[in-house]
Parts: C-alpha cells; sequence; structure tokens
C-alpha cells in the first residue's frame, strides 16, 4: 500500500503535529518505507500463534488499593502556565 | 407504518475503590480542585500506571455475576484522543481482550422475564472535569475525576422499548450496589449511561441507522431521552428523511436530544495494546476466592423468596431492589412468620412512607423487629387492616412496639361474639330499610349495615366476623 498526501495530512492532524506542505512529501516517503516494511512482515505466515500484547512475557503485578498520594497541587500549578481557584486553565474548549 | 424499537446501552459503573486505577491519590468525591491529581493523573514524563488490585477483583465480581466469561489474560490499551481532561493524550482501556465477556443479565418487564446479553465489560480510568462557564476564553481543569476506575459495560442491542431499557439499567444498578463494587450515587456520576437508539420497519432484519444519546445520569433522564429521540427518529423517517448515525447529548430543561459539534475525525482512536502495562493474568484461585465470597444475587433471592415465602414474582422482584431491603423483608417474614403479609407491607406502606420522605430502607424509623411485631397481631386477629394502619402511623413516628401502641389506644379488634351481635342487633333495629332493600335482593345494603356497626365498634369490630353475624342474623 502507498499513502497518499491527504492520509499523512490527516495521520498529522491526529497527532497533534504540524507538517507543512513540503514536509508532507519527505514524511510520506519515510511512513512508506515504514509500511513496506510491514507488509514484508504480513506476508508471514502466523496461523496458530497467539497475538503478542507485550514483547515481556511476564504478567502484572498489581498493587494493593491504599491511598499513598498526598495533595501536591501547589508544586505541581507552580509551572503551569495558567492557574485559577486551584483549576489549570487551558484554551477553551467545548464539544 | 410500525416500527419497531432497538436500544443497546453503555454504562459507566464507578468502582468504590480508596484508591485511582494506576496511581495511590484517593477517589473521595467534592474534595477542592486538582488536591487529588498525582503526577500519574497530570501526566508528567516519566511517571508510570501501576494497576490496582481492587479494581480487577471488582471487575471479576460482576463478571462472576453477569455468569459471564473472565479473560484470565486481559490486555490495556491506549484510546488516543486530545481533550485537557485527559493531559496523556490517551485514555488507558481495553479493547480487543477486556477482562469480562459474553455476559448475561435477567431483566422482567411487568411479569415477563428477558435475558439480556452483556457484550462485554472492561476496565478503564476516568476522565477530568472542564469547566467552561467561568472564565473568559478558557476553560477550568478540575484532574480529580481522572484516574477514578470505571468498569464500562456494554449490551447487546436486546432492548426492543424503553420499558426494557429501563429495567436493564435499574438491575445492572441493583446488581453492581448489591456486589458492593459501586456506590451508586448517581448525582455524584458514579454510573453514567449512553444509550444507543434505532428503529426499523417492524420485521426488518437489518438495523436502522443509531444515534448514541451520551452521558445520562438518571433514570427519568434515560426515559425522557430515548422516548424523545425514538419518536424524533419516526417522525424524521416518515417525513421521507434519514437518520445520520450521530451522538446526541440530552437537555433536561426542553426534554430535547440534540446533535453534538463533533469533529469528523473524532472517532478515530487508534488503539493500541499499552507498552507501559503488562497484560493482566488472572489465576484461577484467585477466581474461585472471589466466587465463594460471592453474596446469593438478587435473581436467586427472588427465586427463593417465592419458594419459601410464597410471594410472587412481581413482589419478589420490588423485595430484591437492594440488599438491605430484601435483607430486612427477610427478617420480618421470618420472625413474623407471615411471608406475603410481609411482602404487603414492605412493597405497600413502608415503600410508600420512605419514598414521601426520601428516604432509604437503612433509614426506615420502624426497624425490622417492630414490624414483625405489627404484622404478627394483624396475623392473629388482634388488629384489622383498618386499625393495623392507625397503628403503624403511630409506630411511624414513635419507638414504641405495636402491642405497647394497642396498649396505649385501646384499639384491640373486637372479636367477642356477644359483643358483635349485640351491635349488629342495633344496626339492624336502627336501619329498617337497609333491612328491607337486602332482604329484596340488594346485596349492597349489607355493606350499609355492616359499615354501621363498624362506626358503632370505633373500626374495632373485626369486620369479616361483623359480615358473618349480619348475614346469620338477616338470613
Amino acid at each position: 500500500m502507498s499513502l497518499t498526501h491527504q492520509d499523512v495530512a490527516r495521520i498529522a492532524k491526529l497527532a497533534r503535529i504540524a507538517v507543512t506542505d513540503e514536509e508532507i512529501v519527505a514524511v510520506g516517503a519515510q511512513l512508506n518505507n515504514i509500511f513496506g516494511l510491514i507488509e514484508q512482515m504480513q506476508a508471514v505466515d502466523t496461523d496458530g500463534i497467539e497475538p503478542m500484547a507485550h514483547p515481556q512475557d511476564v504478567s502484572l503485578r498489581l498493587r494493593d488499593d491504599v491511598v499513598t498520594e498526598s495533595d501536591r497541587r501547589a508544586a505541581f500549578q507552580a509551572i503551569a502556565p495558567q492557574v485559577e481557584n486551584g483549576l489549570f486553565l487551558v484554551p477553551k474548549v467545548i464539544e | 407504518m410500525k416500527w419497531e424499537v432497538v436500544i443497546g446501552i453503555e454504562v459507566h459503573v464507578q468502582l468504590n475503590t480508596a484508591s485511582k486505577i494506576f496511581s495511590g491519590a484517593s477517589t473521595a468525591f467534592g474534595a477542592a480542585p486538582n488536591t487529588q491529581a498525582s503526577a500519574v493523573e497530570l501526566a508528567f514524563p516519566g511517571v508510570l500506571p501501576v494497576l490496582n488490585r481492587a479494581v480487577v477483583d471488582k471487575a471479576i465480581r460482576l463478571g462472576l455475576a453477569l455468569d459471564a466469561t473472565i479473560n484470565q489474560k486481559n490486555v490495556f490499551a491506549r484510546k488516543n484522543y486530545f481533550y485537557p481532561d485527559l493531559p496523556k493524550g490517551y485514555q488507558i482501556s481495553q479493547m480487543e481482550l477486556p477482562i469480562v465477556e459474553h455476559g448475561k443479565l435477567k431483566i422482567l418487564v411487568g411479569e415477563e422475564e428477558k435475558v439480556i446479553g452483556v457484550t462485554r465489560a472492561h476496565m478503564e480510568e476516568d476522565a477530568g472535569k472542564s469547566l467552561h462557564e467561568d472564565f473568559q476564553g478558557l476553560s477550568g481543569i478540575d484532574l480529580n475525576r481522572a484516574g477514578t476506575p470505571l468498569l464500562e459495560v456494554v449490551s447487546e442491542p436486546d432492548m426492543r422499548s424503553v420499558d426494557e431499557a429501563l429495567a436493564y439499567v435499574k438491575a445492572l444498578y441493583t446488581l453492581v450496589t448489591w456486589l458492593g463494587i459501586c456506590d451508586g450515587n448517581m448525582q455524584e456520576g458514579s454510573f453514567r449511561m449512553d444509550v444507543n437508539v434505532s428503529v426499523r420497519p417492524e420485521g426488518q432484519k437489518e438495523f436502522g441507522t443509531r444515534r448514541e444519546i451520551k452521558n445520562l445520569n438518571s433514570f427519568r433522564f434515560l426515559e425522557q431521552a430515548a422516548k424523545y429521540e425514538i419518536q424524533w427518529q419516526i417522525d424524521t423517517l416518515e417525513d421521507g428523511g434519514k437518520v445520520q448515525q450521530a451522538t446526541v447529548l440530552f437537555d433536561p430543561d426542553s426534554g430535547e436530544t440534540r446533535m453534538m459539534r463533533s469533529k469528523e475525525d473524532a472517532h478515530d482512536y487508534r488503539y493500541f495494546p499499552d507498552p507501559d502495562l503488562l497484560p493482566v493474568c488472572i489465576d484461577s484461585a484467585q477466581i474461585e476466592a472471589i466466587r465463594a465470597e460471592m453474596p446469593e444475587l438478587p435473581g436467586a433471592m427472588q427465586a427463593r423468596f417465592v419458594a419459601e415465602f410464597g410471594v410472587s414474582g412481581y413482589d419478589a422482584g420490588l423485595l430484591t431492589g437492594s440488599r438491605a431491603l430484601a435483607a430486612y423483608f427477610e427478617t420480618v417474614a421470618k420472625v413474623s412468620g407471615q411471608g406475603k403479609l410481609a411482602a404487603n407491607w414492605v412493597n405497600g406502606e413502608i415503600a410508600a412512607r420512605l419514598n414521601r420522605d426520601g428516604k432509604e430502607i437503612g433509614d426506615c424509623p420502624i426497624d425490622a423487629a417492630r414490624l414483625s411485631g405489627l404484622i404478627a397481631r394483624i396475623a392473629d386477629g388482634t388488629l384489622s387492616s383498618k386499625l393495623a394502619k392507625q397503628v403503624f402511623e403511630a409506630m411511624w413516628d414513635s419507638e414504641l412496639s405495636a402491642d405497647a401502641i394497642i396498649e396505649r389506644d385501646g384499639l384491640k379488634q373486637v372479636s367477642d361474639v356477644g359483643a358483635i351481635e349485640k351491635m349488629v342487633d342495633e344496626a339492624i333495629a336502627a336501619n329498617p330499610k337497609a333491612v328491607e332493600e337486602f332482604r329484596a335482593g340488594k346485596e349492597k345494603a349489607l355493606n350499609a349495615l355492616a359499615g354501621q356497626v363498624m362506626k358503632a365498634s370505633k373500626g374495632k369490630a373485626n369486620p369479616a366476623q361483623v359480615q358473618e353475624i349480619l348475614k346469620h342474623k338477616l338470613a
């Protein structure tokens, strides 16, 4: 498969990465190389092989349900661009 | 044209853990903004999620209660989207391998039973809250709720009416509170429902195009929203229009659903397994240990109440609305030895009074022992049902037992034949017209006479005896 410039623009938009029209050409070529590799991998016969969710064959360690964090809002908000009444302020977003 | 409604429902159940799903921050509701948002919820660089064991245990509990498959290996995935209430840029959820699949939940609509399929239930993190009103051109973000554990419970599109949809969400609500995995506080968002609605001409196999009503937090809103949406879709189709797949919001003020402004790429979440989290492995011993601790479930308890106490299926359904209510009823039924009477009183007077006062069974001023005392006096004929209500009123506003009130107010039912005969004779003598009418075949006249006797006894005469003696005397 080959990605069109439109595909590349859409992928960039979904990832919130700004790309110029010139960059789209270069990025598109790189992405197509990656997809080429994926195509090769997809040609391998994987019948009967369990899909792998993680490269390490170990299971997840769990923690007990205990509150261990204290309030560190002041420290966290000291580096926030804008706060008010304990809230982080961001450019207006509304659906 | 006749239309058939098809409904499927997704419910976000907040689990009642002490700490968050992936961090040790508190989940307590109502704290000052961002005081319970740790570096994990804020998505600081380098932080890693560590899964809370209680979330897995509670998911297994629900899975067992839904008679579902527990996937002993399940996987967390990233659901990617950009929104400031989720600073990571993705929600940790489950996609291909959720913890619970293929469950079923029995519902009762009127007297009719139906089984609704539960496609899956998966673990995920809740997002924060955005406040849009108070700031000029800005939104305020509170991340206290971010990372609160959720189980998203997804049903099959098995419901065919709003009544079935309501019965399903209510049955699920009962179950998650019964199991003690959710606090059930709907005002605080502990149980949030998304309802997928479509209509199709009756007899058509394919589903119609659906619209999803998002984020309903009360059963009444669900009912209003679904009814409005169904009518809107039918009207649209009958006017020759088409229903476009969309997400809509319900506005409780107008009672209408309206389209959400949504971006064209909004649903491209690009799920992939989260490399920060290894697969969750659950061994059979853990499942069996949880199974051994499971309480008797509402469905099993309903069947037992019918068999053990002779109550109707409908009454058993009401009595198992919550574990506290079921326990209350069972105590009353056992102590009084009167299952049916106990059911009538718990579902009748008690339910009505609690409802009137906005109280739950746990706050009921008459405890199970006192209600049992009242029922025992009805069963042994001391109280007529009318007198029993009078005693009940007095009990509701005091700490006294039924016996103490009967004694204090002299409310004992008169079952002394001699005394009743005397009052009957007086009534017959005083109402020759009614006597004549009854003898002429007017059955109703007997009630008038019985009423006179009851009045003369100040309501204390045993009504069955009054009727019997009257009939005997007039025969």
